[in-house]
C-alpha cells in the first residue's frame, strides 16, 4: 500500500509539477521514470525535489517528464521544453545514449543543461560545451578508480567482464587504463543477458585472482546470484551501477563481501552528506542511492547559480556554475577545464547491515581528484 | 578448452534448454490448438516470477512461494482468455498481436503499479543452495541440476498428457481440426480456456524458477519471449515435440557459442578484436541457426500442419 501511495504521488509529479507558479525560473527534466531501471531516474528525482523544497524558494518551476528510456521520445520531449515551455535550464537524463541524442541539440539552441548521471566520453571531449555541465562523473571515473585500487590492492590476475555496448567496452578501457597491467581475460557478454553460466565456468577455468565487473541494473542481480551458487571464491569488484542500496537489497547475501567505486556513499562524513541522507529518508522512507545524491548534488549547484545570476544572463550564469560553489554531499566538488568533475572516488564493500539486509559501508578513497582523460580533447 | 569445461557448458545449454522448453510448449500449444500468436506469453512468466517471490517473502517458504507462482499465472492465463483471448480467434493474425502486445504493456504497468519499480529479491531455499563435485572437478550448482531435473520431469508430464490421456486427445485432436471437434459436441471454450491457462502456468512455473537464478522485475518475460519464439520456429510451429528439440538446441548451441567463439577467433586474431567479434557472432548464432534451418524446412523441424 505505501508503495502504491508512493508512486500514485510519482505519477502526479511525472505530469508536471511546478513548486511555484511565478515563472522566474523554469527547469525541465527529462528522466527514465517508467520501464527497465526506472529506479535510476527515481532517486534523481527525488534528490532533485529533495533540494528544491529545502531551499524554500518559490520562483522557481520544475517541469518533468518521463522519457521511458527512449531515445526518441527524450528528444522530442527536449523540443516541447525549449519551444513550448522555454525553460531556462534542462537536467535528468540517465542514459548516455539517451544523453547523446538530445545533449548537443540542447546546448547548441543556447539552453542549459546539466547532466545528473550521464557522462559520454564524447561530450566531455570532442562535443563538449560551454552550455553543458556534468554534475555526477565521466562514464569511465569509477571503473577507472577500480583499476588502480585493484593494483593498490595487490591484485595481480583479474579477469574482466562487461556487456557489449559502448558503456560496456568503455568500463573496460578505463579499468585497463588505470590498472596499468595485464588482465588474464576480458569477457564481453551480450547486452540484457540474464544467463552467466557459462562465463562463470570460464572464469573458474582461468587462473584469475581477481574479478572486475560492469553489468548495471538487472544484468548485476542475475550475475550475483549464479555468482553465488557456483563456489567460484575469487573475490569480486565492480563500479557502484552494479551495487546501489535497490539493487544489492533485491540480490541478497550473494553481494556481501563485494567491493565497489562510489562517488558519493551514504555514510561518507560531512555535514551536508548527514542531513542530506537523513531528510531524504524521512521524506521517502528509503536510503538514497548515489543517484539521489546526484541530483541532490545537480539541484544545489543550480540554486547556488542562480543566487548570482539568472540564466538569461548566460555569461554571468555559466561563471556562476563553474564556481561550483555550493555543499556537496560529496564534500569536495569542483569542475575541470570541460565541466566534468574533478573528484575523489570511494571504495564501498557490501556487508550485511544492521537489519540483516546487504548494505554499503565505506571503505576508504580509491583514488583522489581523478579526472576525465578526454579533456585535452575539449575546445569551448 | 578442456574436457570438464565442455560437459559443464553442455550442462549450461542443457538447463538453459530446458526452461525454453516450459516457455515455448504453451507458446506452440497455444498456436497450435487455437491458432493464436501470444505476446503477452512473456507476461506470465513475469507473473509466475512475481508472485513466487511475494509469497516466498511473506510465508519463508519456497515451495509455497512456487505454488503460489504457478496458480497465479495459470490464473492470469484463464483471466485473459475469458475476457480478451476469446473475442480474438476470429481475427486476423495482425489484430492478435495488437491485442496481446496491449496485454503486455497492462501487466507490466499494473505489476510497477503494485510492486513498485525497483526488483524484488527470490533466491533459491537454503537446501537448493550450493553446488556438487562433478566427475573430473567440475563443480556445478545443485540448484541448475535442479531445474535440468524439473525440465526433465514437465517434458515426460506434458507427453503423457498429450498422448495417454482424454484431455490430451481433445487438445490433438483440436491441432488437427478445430470445427470439427466442436461439431462433435466437445466444449471447445472450455478446452480453449483449460490448454491456455496449461501454457501460461507453465511460462508462470519457469518465470519463478529462473527467477530465483535471476533477477525479478518489470520486463523480464519479453527477452525469454524472443528467445521462445525462435524456439516454436526451428521447431516447427505448433509442435510439441518441435519445441522440446528446438528449446534443446538453442540453450546448447547460444552457450557454447557464447564460451567457444571467442575462444575460435584468438586463434588468428588479436584478442581484444576476438573477443569483441566473437560475443557480437555470439548474439547473432541462433538467429543465423533459425534461418539456415528455415531455408532447408520452410516450415521448421518438426511441423504440426503441412
Amino acid at each position: 500500500m505505501k508503495n502504491m501511495t508512493r508512486l500514485g504521488l510519482g505519477l502526479l509529479l511525472s505530469s508536471s509539477v511546478a513548486i511555484a507558479h511565478a515563472d522566474d525560473v523554469k527547469i525541465g527534466m527529462i528522466t527514465t521514470l517508467s520501464g527497465g531501471g526506472s529506479h535510476l531516474g527515481v532517486d534523481v528525482r527525488d534528490g532533485f525535489m529533495l533540494a528544491m523544497e529545502q531551499s524554500g524558494q518559490d520562483d522557481i518551476e520544475v517541469l518533468i517528464q518521463d522519457d521511458a528510456n527512449r531515445p526518441d521520445l527524450a528528444r522530442s520531449l527536449a523540443n516541447e521544453f525549449m519551444q513550448r515551455d522555454q525553460v531556462d535550464i534542462l537536467t535528468g537524463l540517465i542514459w548516455s545514449n539517451l544523453a547523446m541524442a538530445v545533449v548537443p541539440a540542447v546546448v547548441r539552441q543556447g539552453t542549459f543543461y546539466l547532466s545528473p548521471n550521464a557522462g559520454p566520453s564524447d561530450l566531455a571531449g570532442r562535443m563538449c560545451h560551454e552550455n553543458y555541465f556534468n554534475v555526477a562523473y565521466q562514464n569511465d571515473n569509477l571503473h577507472g578508480a577500480m583499476g588502480a585500487y585493484m593494483r593498490e590492492e595487490g591484485y595481480e590476475k583479474p579477469i574482466i567482464l562487461a556487456p557489449n555496448y559502448p558503456a560496456g567496452t568503455d568500463a573496460l578501457a578505463g579499468f585497463k587504463h588505470l590498472y596499468e597491467g595485464d588482465v588474464v581475460d576480458e569477457l564481453y557478454t551480450q547486452m540484457g543477458q540474464t544467463d552467466y553460466a557459462a562465463e562463470i565456468a570460464q572464469i573458474r577455468a582461468s587462473d584469475a585472482d581477481s574479478l572486475f565487473f560492469f553489468l548495471p541494473g538487472g544484468m548485476g542481480i542475475s550475475f550475483m546470484k549464479q555468482w553465488e551458487s557456483s563456489g567460484v571464491d575469487i573475490p569480486i569488484f565492480g563500479a557502484a551501477f552494479s551495487f546501489d542500496e535497490i539493487l544489492i537489497k533485491a540480490v541478497g547475501s550473494a553481494a556481501i563481501g563485494a567491493r565497489n567505486t562510489s562517488l558519493w556513499a551514504y555514510d561518507l562524513d560531512n555535514e551536508t552528506n548527514h542531513r542530506f541522507v537523513e531528510t531524504f529518508r524521512e521524506a521517502y522512507g528509503r536510503t538514497p542511492t548515489l543517484y539521489a545524491a546526484q541530483g541532490f548534488d545537480t539541484a544545489n549547484l543550480i540554486l547556488s547559480a542562480l543566487e548570482v545570476a539568472h540564466p538569461d544572463d548566460q555569461d554571468a550564469f555559466r561563471e556562476a556554475l563553474r564556481a561550483a560553489d555550493f555543499d556537496s554531499v560529496r564534500g569536495e566538488f569542483r569542475f575541470g577545464p570541460n565541466h566534468h568533475p574533478i573528484q575523489d572516488i570511494y571504495v564501498r564493500e557490501v556487508v550485511e547491515g544492521d537489519d540483516g539486509q546487504p548494505t554499503n559501508r565505506l571503505l576508504g578513497i580509491a583514488i583522489e581528484d581523478i579526472q576525465d582523460i578526454y579533456y585535452e580533447q575539449c575546445q569551448m | 578448452m578442456s574436457v570438464t569445461l565442455l560437459i559443464e557448458q553442455l550442462l549450461n545449454g542443457v538447463q538453459l534448454g530446458t526452461m525454453l522448453f516450459l516457455m515455448a510448449s504453451g507458446l506452440t500449444l497455444i498456436f497450435g490448438v487455437m491458432g493464436l500468436i501470444n505476446l503477452a506469453h512473456g507476461s506470465f512468466y513475469m507473473v509466475g516470477a512475481y508472485a513466487t517471490a511475494a509469497v516466498t517473502a511473506s510465508t519463508g517458504s519456497f515451495l509455497i512461494g512456487l505454488g503460489a507462482g504457478i496458480a497465479a499465472a495459470a490464473l492470469a492465463g484463464a483471466l485473459v482468455e475469458l475476457i480478451v483471448i476469446r473475442r480474438l480467434y476470429h481475427r486476423p493474425h495482425l489484430d492478435q498481436v495488437l491485442a496481446t502486445f496491449a496485454l503486455i504493456l497492462i501487466f507490466s504497468e499494473g505489476t510497477r503499479f503494485i510492486f513498485g519499480s525497483s526488483p524484488l529479491r527470490l533466491s533459491p531455499p537454503s537446501w537448493l543452495t550450493g553446488f556438487v563435485t562433478l566427475p573430473g572437478d567440475t563443480r556445478y550448482p545443485i540448484y541448475r541440476l535442479v531445474l535440468i531435473g524439473v525440465g526433465i520431469a514437465i517434458s515426460i508430464g506434458l507427453y503423457l498428457l498429450i498422448s495417454r490421456t482424454r484431455l490430451g486427445m481433445r487438445i490433438r485432436a483440436g491441432e488437427s481440426d478445430r470445427e470439427m471437434i466442436g461439431a462433435l459436441g466437445v466444449n471447445i471454450s472450455k478446452l480453449y480456456t483449460l490448454v491456455f491457462a496449461l501454457g501460461a502456468g507453465l511460462a508462470g512455473l519457469a518465470g519463478a524458477l529462473v527467477g530465483a537464478l535471476q533477477s525479478v522485475q518489470v520486463g523480464m518475460g519479453e527477452p525469454v519471449l524472443i528467445l521462445a519464439f525462435v524456439v516454436i520456429v526451428i521447431g516447427g510451429i505448433g509442435s510439441i515435440k518441435g519445441a522440446l528439440f528446438g528449446a534443446l538446441l538453442v540453450g546448447i548451441v547460444d552457450t557454447l557459442g557464447r564460451v567457444y567463439l571467442p575462444i575460435f577467433f584468438r586463434a588468428f586474431m588479436p584478442p581484444s578484436e576476438a573477443t569483441g567479434v566473437g560475443a557480437a557472432l555470439a548474439a547473432m548464432l541462433i538467429y543465423i541457426l533459425m534461418a539456415v534451418i528455415l531455408a532447408f524446412k520452410p516450415k521448421g523441424l518438426f511441423a504440426a500442419h503441412d
